[in-house]
């Protein structure tokens, strides 16, 4: 057995982890909700926001907190593009043809990368990237503390944004009915649009959060990315509460595997609670009954 | 107000409006009445923008709007009531009101909520409630007051009347009149013919994707072909 302290540091560490992977899912729940599409260049365009936050740092000394302020609005434009303009019209409403539309983007995006920038890992140095708070008898990392609380302020801005607005009211109806939002004059092509910039600027957060802590290859987004897919079945596809919650469990899930099993096997926990969801909750926590 | 000239529209192969002429003016129930099939529905589609027109003109205000986007058509003031009400399921009723005036008459938002539940005071008691959990009924009167608050000058009701029971159904016939007399321009779509040439000013009967049959209610009332063709006398 461990003594408390690292189990409660295991715990903590796992919910600033799974903070981080919660916005990740939550871009990729929205999308799904909402366009009912399994946007598979998730990956691939976490992985540019990532190089972008990397590319301000190397170029211009951009601290990745500060690059939030162009990094953010960057990908929601980028995000809105590529559903308006992109996935959109290649689509023609098939929802096929939008699943291998995205594949074909992330192929696309991450083999760009990799001719820019090739294989290579590359990191940013800052002086606080080893900086701990120390909170009773346990040390937490100071950036992953800042991730998790900017996860907070980002999901409570987006349900702010998704309750308390005009444009969050259109992304809503236009999902579950989408002839009647049209005959109350919601465009529904731009809300799409919107809804895909939502979930990509959410990955602009997360490149910006996790820049100080993690590395960047044209690769990595797809790590992320594949646990948030695990999450967003936890949760229930398209339930903006059930990724927050999922997101939560499975960064302490993995932060338990990893002190029980040894760092290499970490993700095995995931990927068991995913089987077992699968087998015995296919809605998910928070999905609604198909 | 709406003239509509050799309308064609249709889905792949199918054609389904076959060339319809029809005009609604300001200020008139239009009753627009035809079998289940006859492409009452799609009619309604292609006027508020949803399908295209294939071919033939449709004006609002003297403007083309057959290749207009929806929500431009909303914006003008053509609204749409659909069949099967088409309200947001898992919203609330205020939201469902709310997002009625999305493209038009946002400012007047609140004091036509109030309109609407004067109108219907059944939703004021259920303001909160989720719009998928009310009523047959009260989600038809839901759908006309979401369509209410976007201040339409020309409404279009697409079956108000399916699927509720018969004295619900007579409240919806009183309540077209009672809009109607404060002003509002209506072309009623319904497969009830009696009560719709009650309450109409003018109709035209479909069949088979075209106007099989138009004049004044009162002309169609009496005359021999919808008694026999659709009241069975």
């Amino acid at each position: 057995m461990f003594p408390t302290e690292i189990l409660l540091e295991a715990l903590l560490n796992g919910l600033m982890t799974g903070a981080i992977y919660a916005l990740i899912a939550l871009g990729l729940t929205l999308v799904y909700g909402v366009l009912h599409i399994i946007n598979f260049a998730h990956g691939a365009l976490l992985t540019c926001a990532m190089f972008l936050v990397w590319g301000g740092f190397a170029l211009v000394g951009l601290d990745p907190y500060v690059a939030l302020l162009p990094v953010v609005p960057l990908m929601f434009a980028l995000g809105y593009g590529v559903q308006r303009w992109v996935i959109g019209p290649a689509s023609h409403g098939e929802d096929n043809n939008i699943l291998l539309v995205t594949l074909g983007l992330s192929i696309i995006l991450e083999n760009a990368l990799l001719a820019v920038f090739r294989s290579d890992t590359r990191t940013l140095q800052t002086d606080y990237a080893f900086d701990v708070v120390p909170v009773g008898p346990l040390l937490l990392s100071t950036p992953r503390l800042i991730g998790a609380a900017a996860t907070l302020v980002v999901t409570g801005l987006l349900w702010l944004l998704l309750n308390r607005t005009d444009t969050g009211r259109a992304i809503r109806a236009v999902a579950h009915e989408k002839l009647g939002a049209q005959l109350v004059g919601i465009d529904v092509r731009h809300i799409y649009a919107v809804t895909f910039g939502i979930g990509t600027a959410c990955l602009g957060v997360v490149a910006c959060l996790l820049m100080p802590i993690f590395y960047v290859n044209p690769r990595s987004g797809g790590v992320f990315v594949l646990v948030a897919f695990t999450i967003v079945v936890l949760g229930g596809m398209g339930s903006v509460p059930g990724a927050l919650l999922g997101g939560l469990l499975i960064g302490v899930v993995e932060s338990y595997s990893a002190l029980y099993f040894g760092d290499s096997l970490g993700q095995l926990g995931i990927f068991v609670i995913f089987i077992l969801v699968l087998l015995f909750r296919p809605s998910g926590l928070f999905g609604a009954r198909a | 107000m709406l003239e509509i000239t050799g309308l064609r529209a249709g889905y792949g192969g199918t054609e389904v409006l076959r060339g319809i002429d029809m005009q609604v003016a300001a200020g008139e129930v239009v009753a627009v009445l035809g079998a289940n099939g006859v492409g009452k529905t799609t009619l309604n589609k292609v006027i508020s923008g949803v399908v295209p027109a294939r071919a033939g003109e449709v004006r609002f205000d003297g403007r083309r709007i057959d290749r207009a986007p929806a929500a431009s058509i909303v914006a003008a003031g053509l609204v749409h009531v659909p069949e099967g009400r088409k309200i947001f399921p898992q919203m609330s009723v205020r939201e469902n009101l709310e997002l009625g005036s999305y493209r038009r008459a946002r400012t007047r938002r609140s004091s036509n909520i109030e309109r609407v539940f004067t109108i219907f005071p059944r939703l004021r008691e259920r303001t909160r409630q989720a719009a998928g959990t009310l009523s047959g009924g009260e989600q038809q009167m839901l759908a006309i007051g979401r369509g209410l608050m976007a201040e339409p000058r020309l409404l279009i009701l697409d079956e108000p009347s399916l699927g509720l029971s018969p004295l619900l159904v007579e409240e919806m016939f009183i309540l077209v009149r009672r809009l109607s007399a404060e002003g509002l321009t209506v072309m009623l779509v319904e497969q009830n013919v009696v009560q719709s040439l009650e309450i109409a000013h003018r109709a035209y009967i479909i069949e088979n994707g075209a106007v099989a049959l138009y004049g004044t209610a009162a002309e169609l009332l009496a005359g021999p072909e919808v008694k026999r063709a659709y009241l069975g006398l």
